[in-house]
């Protein structure tokens, strides 16, 4: 009989329960698109780290980041030294990132021994990088920016001739020659990364440990590297999404909390004929508490299909600039916060209409 | 409450305080109804009658007296205490119907069951009761779809459905046409007749507190004629 007031209310006010359902929705969306964009930008430069095919990898000593897009390099002179001097070492390739729109970068690659480590990239069209203004980028990058071969894209201060379009995965998505970026930025010899690949995989803790007391560099296996891609190691991230989800919960509240004191300011009369037919304090509440859980619960269903929406919105629009994906595992994190939020929500306007004296209640028009 | 009464006050006061005014709506009241009793109570606005209405029905406490309804003590009772007197013992049907707008009429009945404890289906001596008020055939329609006189027949069936030792009607044929008024209070006299349902029956319409055993007269918060 809760279950049937609480539905005939919802349905006796639609605009208010949707519009409920709506904003409790908000924030669930914004959960879940945040959740959905970190485990996708992590994933995704997860999966084209690994793409590169080597089995060790080499930074500055003062890098702190997993994706390194400053000025602290490493000398290129080290190339020679790892293919010459370090045991096992049967590849070493350089490359240089540099930002150029927030999350993208753009990579100098030397263009046969990148492929010598990696395979290859894949052309979708196109071909490879020949001349010292030839640029790569993967579909996405093209897509989103509606470029095609022989487009001219200007970055760095530099206009560069579209000649390839590859597939993604490998490294990054927007890709030139090492020499030509080193000349741009007028960098000198120098590189963000070496990638090392050995003879065999097995050997990467000795290798590691060979040039941690050789050099003063820092060296990572690849799946120590790919681990860094971890919201913990990202600054500030654990904490926004802390914020985010709290922001969460006082929308939750909010919401629930003026939805619900409207509901019992509306029906303050039918409050009072509960409790003249013996509906006691805790018996209202209950069917406030109820109301408001399905409100959390129909804004958390409608905030996990929004951000579905979400997810197509941002894999059409931009596509290269935010991976995203969808997070099931955080449905119930995120209906688990919006029900904490509505739960509190409904408790004053619950006890409100708990508390009502039955008689000014019936009196109510 | 061996001696057969249902309802039984001494010297019972009430006193409302309205900012620093206090403002006795009851002022002794002495009154005794036997069990099976139709008792109606007539009286200018302000008399005390609803007060008294309320005080019976558990919806408030007095200020001082005694009052006992089947067997309880009301005067000790809690707030929970006086809510479960609500559930049971008393049924209550309002001059305005009161009904739960978004329930059908099966609904607003059982929704009094459920509060009382009582789930499943309704018993046969209900549903002859339902037969008896006319409403069998309406009990899935919600009160905007039923007359005044069908939402008045569905009150009273609601506050009946739990069997309370009384029954409470505050004005019931007040927003009633003279056909509709006629059928409720004949469906009160009938209830109390074939089932010994004791009621007590506020109204201001001499013809309706004809249909009562006896009527009782209140002004100024106090019985003036006992009937």
């Amino acid at each position: 009989m809760t279950t049937k007031l609480v539905i005939e209310n919802l349905k006796n006010k639609p605009m208010r329960s949707l519009l409920s359902f709506l904003l409790i929705g908000v924030p669930v969306t914004l959960i879940l698109t945040l959740q959905g964009l970190s485990s996708g930008m992590l994933n995704d430069n997860k999966e084209r780290a690994r793409g590169v095919g080597a089995d060790l990898i080499v930074r500055a000593s003062s890098t702190t980041m997993a994706v390194q897009t400053s000025t602290e390099a490493v000398k290129e002179k080290y190339l020679a030294y790892f293919r010459n001097e370090v045991p096992h070492v049967k590849l070493a390739t350089g490359v240089m990132n540099r930002s150029i729109e927030f999350p993208l970068y753009i990579t100098g690659i030397d263009p046969d021994e990148f492929t010598k480590m990696s395979g290859g990239f894949t052309y979708l069209d196109g071909r490879g990088l020949r001349d010292p203004d030839d640029i790569l980028v993967d579909e996405l990058y093209a897509r989103q920016k509606k470029l095609h071969i022989g487009s001219a894209i200007s970055l760095k201060n530099h206009d560069w001739h579209l000649t390839g379009i590859i597939q993604g995965g490998k490294l990054a998505r927007v890709v030139v020659s090492l020499k030509s970026l080193q000349e741009v930025l007028d960098t000198g010899a120098n590189l963000t990364q070496i990638y090392l690949k050995l003879d065999d995989p097995r050997n990467s803790d000795a290798v590691v440990r060979f040039v941690e007391e050789n050099t003063n560099l820092k060296v990572n296996t690849m799946a120590e590297f790919t681990a860094l891609y971890s919201v913990n190691n990202i600054p500030g991230l654990s904490d926004f999404m802390y914020v985010v989800m709290g922001i969460g919960v006082v929308i939750g509240f909010a919401v629930v909390c003026l939805s619900m004191y409207m509901a019992v300011l509306q029906r303050t009369r039918e409050i009072g004929i509960l409790k003249a037919i013996g509906g006691s304090n805790s018996f209202i509440l209950r069917i406030i508490l109820a109301e408001a859980m399905v409100l959390g619960i129909g804004g958390t269903v409608l905030g996990i299909l929004m951000s579905f929406g979400a997810w197509w919105l941002i894999r059409t629009l931009v596509p290269s600039s935010l991976a995203i994906d969808i997070v099931p595992l955080w449905w119930p994190i995120a209906g688990a916060i919006t029900l904490v939020g509505a739960g509190l929500g409904a408790l004053y306007p619950g006890l409100n209409a708990a508390r009502h004296d039955p008689i000014e209640a019936l009196a109510y028009e | 409450m061996s001696s057969g009464l249902a309802i039984e006050t001494q010297d019972l006061r009430k006193t409302y305080r309205v900012g620093k005014v206090e403002v006795p709506a009851l002022r002794g009241v002495d009154l005794q109804v036997r069990t099976g009793d139709f008792l109606a109570i007539v009286g200018p606005s302000g008399s005390g009658k609803s007060t008294l209405f309320h005080i019976i029905g558990g919806l408030t406490p007095p200020t001082s007296g005694r009052v006992r309804v089947a067997d309880l003590d009301l005067a000790s009772l809690t707030d929970a205490g006086r809510t479960n007197l609500r559930k049971k013992t008393v049924g209550f049907v309002f001059q305005k119907f009161n009904l739960l707008p978004n329930l059908t009429a099966r609904d607003n009945i059982a929704v009094a069951r459920y509060i009382a404890g009582a789930n499943g289906p309704f018993d046969r001596d209900f549903v002859e009761a339902l037969r008896l008020l006319g409403i069998d055939q309406r009990l899935d329609h919600k009160p905007n779809a039923l007359s005044g006189g069908e939402q008045q027949r569905v009150a009273i069936a609601r506050a009946i459905v739990n069997h309370p030792a009384i029954l409470l009607a505050d004005e019931p044929t007040g927003n009633l046409d003279t056909e509709n008024s006629k059928a409720v209070l004949d469906i009160l006299r009938d209830l109390n007749q074939r089932l010994g349902q004791t009621i007590l029956m506020i109204t201001h319409n001499p013809e309706a507190a004809a249909f009562a055993h006896r009527t009782i007269r209140m002004r100024d918060g106090r019985i003036v004629d006992a009937g």
